[in-house]
């Protein structure tokens, strides 16, 4: 388990009151630095999986480790408090707070780690730099996050999954609300950050034309079972 | 930075928390104000008259003599003679009396026929006199003495003339004895404030020319023939009485009550102000109680609000929980702000009240003779400030803990 940032092993979940979704995950396992495709349609258990990893959910049996820490031996708030420590998020669509500015937007999960916190010198002034690298203009920066356009706050969701550089980035689709123009900026920009930050990145889609951007591809199928 | 995001978050939607806000501050106000006019009330009420030991009048129940011999409410169903009055004030017991004749008006105003005693026997306020302000006691027969907001509405200065009308609300003057304003009382808060103040024998002169309360027709007695005349009183409508011993009052009131020349009643001001009270203390708890239940309307109203636009910010927990809040804080989010709207709303309320009774009071004071005094809150104000926010908190469980099911179970997968 040397240098590696995710390791599952025999996970399996279920909801309780959803009969005919069960899944099961042998094995997956990202090195530290690595930047990971995960592709599957929709309903193939993706989200699933990233809320499994993420620690929003609990598998019935098996083990999941983050940076070699077992999530399943973690109390509720330990599993929040780890969450903010080392995972950035990055959703579909929505993942800005609507009535908050854009620096608060972008310095919100300093508030909850202190761990991130502890690597930021001045918020605003890290706040500003990651904004600088994604090409947010000054003028976009002092705007509210509800005026910004879908392109603009999808870029201003990467400086906060950035910010405090935790060690793995999660993406689900971040993309898919993007036309292809934007689409190819935004992941240029992106990954030109990813890299810097030598963030580990798990990213989902269903697109399989942007594969050329990442280190390894998995296809859901080949690591899910479905057993219904 | 929790504080300032959730005033984002409510300034962000101003107008429907602008709205509750504004609700549930008119509610707290409404409470606050039925309150207030009730302390005030009690305190008006009970410290109307003090000192004076038993109230006398013709039978009639011990509140209605209340109301009309102090409150200047109502009719006496009946008068007491003067030879029944002189057999009371000769006995050993009684240290002073002082008749009172009531059944004119000016403009709306009682006039009271009375002595000089009146002024050094009326107390209020535990041993508060009565205090002339401008001018002297009346000397002469046409002197009047008036109450201090009957000189303040009616814009008299001394020397002002009066023309006293018959009855309380009639179309009949007594048009040919004017009187004149010889002094003006200070500001007592109770209802001698609303009262004109005239002799005895100024009552039996402007009735010289009466008879069983009309006119005789054509018959004008000139003034100067009046002042010749003996103008003896022959009916009055209550008496005052302070009596020597203490001990001795029951007894003597029992001794007025048997009196056998005459059906009279004699009441203990202190008990027939507690019974009024409890007349009026009905109404009062109603309007308490509904206040009270306006109150409650308005916070379930919040919760139903809160909970209303959940579905709406169901996104905004799950983006608090990817940050690494945890469902704990997602309910402190939602408790904050009942915590918020609950404060900004008392801190309007407050405002509110302020402004009304500032307006109100004069006119509350001179139509109901209350003295409604706008200070600062009491303990048990903040008492129900306290109650207030904590009943806020409460409701707003129901909202928050709602969230906190959402932010379990949603986790990544928000469906918008």
């Amino acid at each position: 388990m040397n240098e590696e940032t995710i390791h599952l092993d025999s996970v399996r979940f279920y909801w309780s009151k959803v009969a005919d979704f069960k899944i099961y995950i042998p094995k997956l396992e990202i090195g530290r630095g690595e930047k990971v495709l995960l592709l599957g349609e929709s309903g193939s258990g993706k989200t699933t999986l990233l809320s499994l990893i993420c620690g929003f959910l609990s598998p019935i049996s098996g083990d999941i480790f983050l940076n070699e820490q077992k999530l399943n031996d973690l109390k509720a708030n330990k599993k929040d408090q780890f969450r903010s420590d080392n995972i950035g998020i990055i959703f579909q669509q929505f993942n800005l707070l609507p009535y908050a500015n854009v620096i608060d937007n972008i310095t919100l999960p300093l508030y909850f780690s202190k761990n991130r916190d502890s690597r930021v010198k001045n918020h605003r002034e890290a706040a500003l730099n990651l904004c600088r690298s994604l090409q947010l203009s000054e003028s976009t920066i002092a705007m509210q996050a509800n005026k910004l356009s879908v392109g603009q706050q999808q870029r201003v969701a990467v400086a906060r999954a950035l910010i405090g550089n935790p060690s793995l980035i999660i993406a689900d689709e971040p993309t898919s609300s993007l036309d292809a123009s934007t689409q190819k900026k935004f992941l240029d920009l992106m990954f030109r950050q990813i890299e810097e930050h030598k963030s580990t990145l798990l990213m989902v889609s269903h697109d399989s034309s942007i594969s050329n951007y990442f280190d390894r591809t998995i296809n859901i199928k080949d690591i899910l079972v479905r057993e219904n | 930075m929790l504080l300032k995001l959730t005033l984002n978050s409510l300034y962000a939607r101003l107008l429907t928390v602008s709205m509750t806000i504004f609700a549930i501050s008119l509610s707290l106000m409404l409470y606050l104000s039925v309150e207030k006019l009730r302390s005030s009330a009690y305190t008006s009420f009970t410290n109307t008259i003090s000192q004076t030991d038993l109230i006398v009048g013709s039978r009639t129940g011990s509140v209605q003599l209340l109301l009309y011999s102090i409150f200047r409410i109502g009719n006496a169903t009946n008068n007491i003679t003067w030879e029944s009055y002189q057999d009371i004030i000769e006995k050993d017991e009684v240290k002073w009396a002082v008749p009172i004749s009531l059944g004119d008006s000016h403009k709306g105003y009682r006039v009271m026929g009375t002595n000089k005693d009146f002024f050094k026997h009326y107390k209020y306020r535990g041993n508060k006199s009565l205090v002339i302000k401008d001018g002297k006691y009346f000397s002469d027969l046409y002197d009047v003495v008036l109450g201090f907001s009957v000189a303040e509405k009616l814009d008299y200065q001394i020397n002002s003339s009066i023309i006293v009308s018959h009855g309380l609300k009639s179309f009949t003057d007594h048009d040919d004895q004017p009187f004149k304003v010889s002094g003006i009382l200070a500001k007592t808060g109770t209802p001698v404030d609303n009262t004109i103040i005239v002799s005895l024998k100024a009552i039996e002169a402007i009735h010289v020319d009466w008879s069983s309360g009309a006119k005789i027709p054509g018959q004008i007695t000139p003034i100067d023939e009046i002042r010749k005349m003996d103008l003896a009183t022959s009916n009055i409508t209550a008496v005052l009485l302070g009596i020597k011993s203490k001990l001795k009052i029951f007894q003597f009131q029992r001794w007025i009550n048997e009196y056998p020349e005459e059906a009279l009643t004699a009441i203990l001001p202190g008990v027939a102000l507690q019974e009024l009270w409890r007349i009026v203390g009905v109404v009062e708890n109603i309007l308490l109680g509904i206040s009270f239940v306006v109150i409650l309307t308005t916070l379930m109203g919040m919760a139903a609000i809160v909970l209303s636009s959940l579905n709406e910010r169901r996104r905004e927990m799950a983006i608090w929980r990817a940050m690494g809040a945890s469902p704990k804080i997602v309910i402190g989010l939602l408790m904050l702000e009942a915590l918020i709207i609950s404060s900004v709303s008392i801190f309007f309320s407050t405002i509110l009240l302020f402004i009304l009774l500032y307006f109100l009071q004069p006119w509350i004071d001179t139509t109901y003779g209350i003295l409604v005094t706008v200070e600062m809150f009491s303990l048990s104000d903040i008492y129900i400030f306290i109650l207030f926010i904590f009943a806020a908190m409460f409701v707003s469980l129901i909202p928050a803990l709602r969230a906190y099911w959402f932010s379990i179970n949603d986790g990544m997968t928000v469906k918008i």
